[in-house]
């Protein structure tokens, strides 16, 4: 087992650091155990098991630092690898932007660790497989899936006094139904650190229902369309504007967040009714309360009634700014709005519903332009009621283009450990149709 | 999708490099990059405990690659080294075929007892989800080979260049650039050191030692005061050699087009950073594309990515059978298709082919990951769709009774699947250099290097962008363009090849991160090409307003 309880993995780390003599340590260590299973043509196809440990030793002096690791914890083991990071310390160039380790710090109770997520046994994926598995061979459907849980164990100690330790667990399911003539093509997600909250056969529906809904899709003109975007549809888009939220590159006039020779912080930048900040005891999506060079990582808000209310700023850059550092996130939460998705779709005249996007890359990261196209059931919605459904579509859009184009806010869901409310969105550029179901 | 498993490393311009969390091992000290393995005796032994294990739990298939992975990497920025990394991943990854279904479990416990117990937790696996099987895994034979050994054909050992001169290099293409007009640079090198013992139950021991590098860079232009930044990235690949690659020599470049300089299997990279610091300022005030239809010259290093996603992964069976159904997708490339036996892929000048041997690809191994001895073969002769790219689980589906050699896992950590082996388009016969596909062009767009790219999960739709543009006018370049993006269906773009230059512009594009699978793996493999022209594509223009 390598999930090392708060005081194991102190005893371990303290032992570590009696081994130092460098001008500052910084010993990171964490283990982690996790299972999965695929299926894929109703059928399992493959499955595996990964256990691991690391511990790894950043040694100081002055602005030279070394950094050595072992999956070791013996007392020998410790030792040599604290005067391998000293020896390699020795030897490095000095690094102009090194930080001296921080002192103590006060982070949070975290509750990113679930028993019952901790203890998946093969039995129990191999069930969830067959939830998905029976039902789309009963419709004439085929399921491909993928479940993986995990659960592990992180904590660091330092020479200026730090220490901190989380656990967490996590599960993440996702499966594509299709039908078996090949025109029709289904898809849900699921994560979750409590296992106890997955509905495996609730789930399966879904992604089969919308498998069979969106067979023999027609084909509509490209252009200018309002969509109702599902959760998992915005949150990729949302999700690739998080590093224009750097400081850094937005002082130095290579982002997006660049304006005039500074910043758009305090800028109002999209729909006012845009609220994100993130937070790691939210209960739907917990995350460990510190980061990796001991931070603490606390509620924080990166956009309030449309304006810019903070960018993430390194210890490094902060310093030279003069402000407190500001960690990236572990976490996003999108404010939502009561509205379900039958209600979204009773409100729309004309609109298309997107269950998902896929493969978006950037192309110009000057206006946070992406590329990318729609998946797994598209459907064209027409005075209050989805009419039928239609081809995929290639899309080229700003994520910062479409919170400006905001129609309405509907309810929240978790995707990816983030709260992300469905859309609806007016003016959404679709330039291509694709073929791909 | 699945959540992002992504470590954020020091950025490359202004977009920042991501490595996949899988990709990155513990951090060692430098010399002990040089440090031995283990003894290959000593491997044979521990393999032999799960191989026995397996069996005596009732396997009646099992695998085990004990890997030592070593990579060192190195990032600067300006005049400042960033961060010297030097990895090492050390540990066994264990396969077995039990009541007919597969099971896996690793372990960097490789002790007697750890390899006893992962290969215990993969039987487990396996007979736990065997209640759910449907169809048992049936493997293709292969050869029992004994042991044997084979490594990358490298001149210099990146583990004994030392670290000096790799940041020495990297600051003096910094310096390049930042006097040739950058305001940023960020260059890095990545070095590869795979370590591989494969043993199975077919009577195979195979030691390999398999060498990758990759030297890039981005290179940032800003005009303030239009509030405007540009990005030129490197014109380097990734390759299967040794350090040599940075050698920079004569021989092996190639002209572009206005001023132009492309590499082949040697890289110069103060003369790319400094070219690149050129063409980023001009990219600043370079004229924004009118949309339309264009005749499309297109360099190897750009192609290439367009052959990875519109040939390569369509062509993989697993896809086309389902397999990847829940992430990467399925293909258009149909077995029906297939069967047709005159599915134009592309036009008749499109031959397209398969293989894990070429030397300083990417892909080359003398065997794949699960024993079977590596080869070329056709994916696509005169524009017809000959074959597909099968591992030993697979391949009697499409009736064949021999794997193509293309099972790959990214570490001992992870399961085997099928990967992309490098997939290439072969030169034309006519000697054709660049100039002869540009000189008949009356509106034409030549592209060189890599940029945005996306296709759909079926292969069909795709749009690529490049890393520069320059605008063909009545068979000349007559300047840079900005904005340029093409949108085009795989058969058909494939289907408007209409020239290929020779094999005296041959080059690999490659990519260190072709990622696939569940838990997802990245692979690193090549595509070789020449200069090739195709009529008539369409163009979008990308620039917005904000």
């Amino acid at each position: 087992m390598a999930i090392y309880t708060k005081e194991e993995a102190r005893k371990i780390l303290e032992k570590a650091l009696s081994f130092s003599s460098a001008d500052a340590c910084e010993i990171n260590m964490g283990g982690s155990e996790s299972g999965n299973i695929r299926y894929a043509r109703n059928t399992v196809s493959t499955a595996g098991h990964q256990s691991n440990q690391t511990l790894a030793v950043t040694s100081s002096f002055g602005k030279k630092s070394g950094v050595a690791t072992i999956d070791e914890f013996d007392d020998t083991s410790l030792e040599k690898v604290v005067k391998r990071a000293e020896e390699l310390a020795n030897l490095s160039p000095e690094n102009p932007e090194f930080m001296a380790p921080l002192g103590p710090q006060t982070y949070a109770e975290s509750n990113s660790f679930i028993e019952a997520t901790a203890n998946i046994k093969p039995e129990y994926r191999a069930q969830v497989a067959a939830k998905s598995i029976e039902p789309a061979s009963a419709k004439d459907v085929t399921a491909a899936g993928f479940l993986n849980d995990s659960s592990g164990f992180s904590a660091m100690i330092n020479s200026n006094g730090l220490f901190a330790y989380n656990k967490s667990t996590n599960v993440d399911f996702t499966v594509t139904m299709r039908t078996n003539d090949g025109t029709g093509s289904g898809w849900v997600t699921r994560d979750f650190n409590d296992i106890t909250k997955f509905d495996a056969d609730k789930a399966a529906k879904i992604a089969i229902d919308k498998a069979v809904m969106s067979r023999e899709a027609k084909a509509i003109e490209p252009g200018k369309y309002t969509v109702i975007l599902e959760p998992a549809a915005a949150a990729d888009l949302l999700g690739n504007m998080a590093g224009s939220f750097d400081a850094r590159t937005a002082d130095e006039g290579r982002s997006f967040m660049s304006k005039d020779g500074g910043t758009k912080m305090g800028m109002k930048i999209v729909d006012e009714r845009v609220n994100i900040w993130s937070d790691p005891l939210h209960p739907d999506v917990p995350t460990s309360t510190w980061n990796g060079e001991g931070m603490p990582l606390k509620k924080m808000s990166w956009i309030e009634n449309g304006v810019v209310k903070n960018l993430a700023y390194s210890r490094y850059w902060a310093e030279q700014k003069g402000v407190d550092p500001v960690p990236f996130p572990s976490n996003f939460i999108m404010e939502g709005g009561s509205a379900s998705l039958d209600e979204l779709i009773k409100g729309t005249k004309k609109g298309i519903l997107v269950t998902r996007l896929w493969y978006i890359r950037s192309v110009d990261p000057q206006t946070l332009l992406y590329t990318g196209l729609t998946r797994d059931g598209t459907f064209y919605i027409e005075n209050g009621e989805i009419k039928y459904p239609v081809k995929n579509f290639r899309f080229n859009e700003s994520p910062i283009i479409m919170l400006n184009n905001l129609e309405e806010l509907g309810q929240q869901v978790r995707i990816d450990g983030n709260l992300v409310p469905y859309m609806k969105v007016r003016d959404f550029t679709f330039t291509s149709l694709s073929d791909a179901v | 999708m699945e959540r992002r498993k992504f470590v954020q490393l020091t950025g490359l311009g202004a977009g920042a490099l991501f490595l996949p969390m899988q990709f990155m091992g513990k951090d060692i000290p430098v010399e002990a990059l040089l440090e031995p393995g283990m003894d290959v005796a000593i491997k044979k032994q521990l393999a032999d405990i799960a191989l026995n294990t397996a069996r005596s739990l009732g396997a009646s298939y099992a695998d085990a690659r004990i890997g030592r992975y070593l990579n060192q990497y190195v990032f600067t920025r300006e005049d400042k080294v960033q961060n010297v990394v030097n990895t090492e991943s050390f540990g066994i990854g264990v396969r077995v075929i039990a009541n007919g279904t597969w099971g896996f479990a690793s372990t960097n416990d490789v002790t007697e007892a750890g390899i006893k117990k992962a290969t215990d937790q993969a039987v487990a696996i396996a007979k736990a989800n065997s209640l759910i099987q449907k169809d048992p895994v049936k493997l293709a034979p292969v050869e029992s080979y004994g042991e044997v050994s084979w490594k990358t054909p490298i001149k210099k050992d990146f583990k004994e260049v030392p670290v000096s001169e790799k940041v020495e290099l990297l600051l003096s293409a910094n310096a390049a650039a930042m006097n040739n007009g950058a305001n940023f640079v960020n260059s890095a090198l990545f070095m590869v050191n795979e370590q591989k013992y494969f043993a199975s139950t077919e009577g195979s021991y195979i030691d390999q030692d398999i060498h990758r590098i990759w030297p890039t860079f981005g290179v940032t232009a800003i005009d303030r005061e239009a509030g405007k930044f540009k990005s030129r990235s490197a014109m380097s690949a990734p390759m299967g050699m040794g350090y040599e690659y940075m050698d920079g020599l004569e021989s092996e470049k190639l002209e572009g087009p206005a001023g132009l300089k492309l590499y082949r299997n040697s890289y110069d990279m103060v003369e790319d950073a400094t070219i690149a610091a050129k063409q980023a300022k001009e990219m600043l005030t370079a004229k924004s594309v009118e949309p339309g239809k264009y005749d499309l010259v297109l360099e190897p290093n750009h192609l290439g990515l367009t052959i990875h996603e519109s040939v390569g992964h369509p062509l993989e069976l697993d896809r086309v059978l389902g397999y990847e159904a829940n992430y990467a997708g399925t293909s258009f490339a149909t077995l029906d298709k297939w069967k047709s036996g005159d599915f134009k892929y592309g036009s008749d000048v499109v031959n397209l082919v398969a293989d894990k041997v070429q030397p300083g690809s990417l892909g080359a191994v003398g065997y794949d990951d699960e024993g079977v001895k590596t080869k070329q073969w056709d994916l696509v002769r005169n524009g017809v769709l000959k074959n597909y790219q099968a591992i030993r689980d697979q391949v009697h589906m499409i009736g064949q009774d021999e794997s193509h050699g293309c099972c790959y896992a990214q570490s001992w950590n992870d399961v085997q699947f099928q990967r992309m082996p490098n997939v290439s388009l072969e030169p034309g016969k006519e000697k054709y250099s660049y100039k002869d596909m540009i000189k008949d062009v009356k509106k034409g767009i030549y592209i060189a290097g890599r940029g945005s790219y996306s296709i759909d999960q079926q292969r069909y739709n795709f749009q690529f962008g490049g890393t520069v543009f320059y605008e063909i006018k009545d068979g000349e370049i007559v300047g840079m363009l900005d904005d340029v993006a093409y949108q085009s269906n795989t058969q058909e773009f494939w289907n408007s090849c209409v020239k290929i230059c020779d094999e005296s512009d041959y080059r690999m594009f490659g990519s260190f991160f072709d990622g696939k699978g569940q838990p997802s793996q990245v692979s690193a493999v090549s595509h070789g090409s020449s200069t090739a022209r195709f009529n008539d594509v369409n163009v979008i223009n990308t620039g917005r307003t904000v």
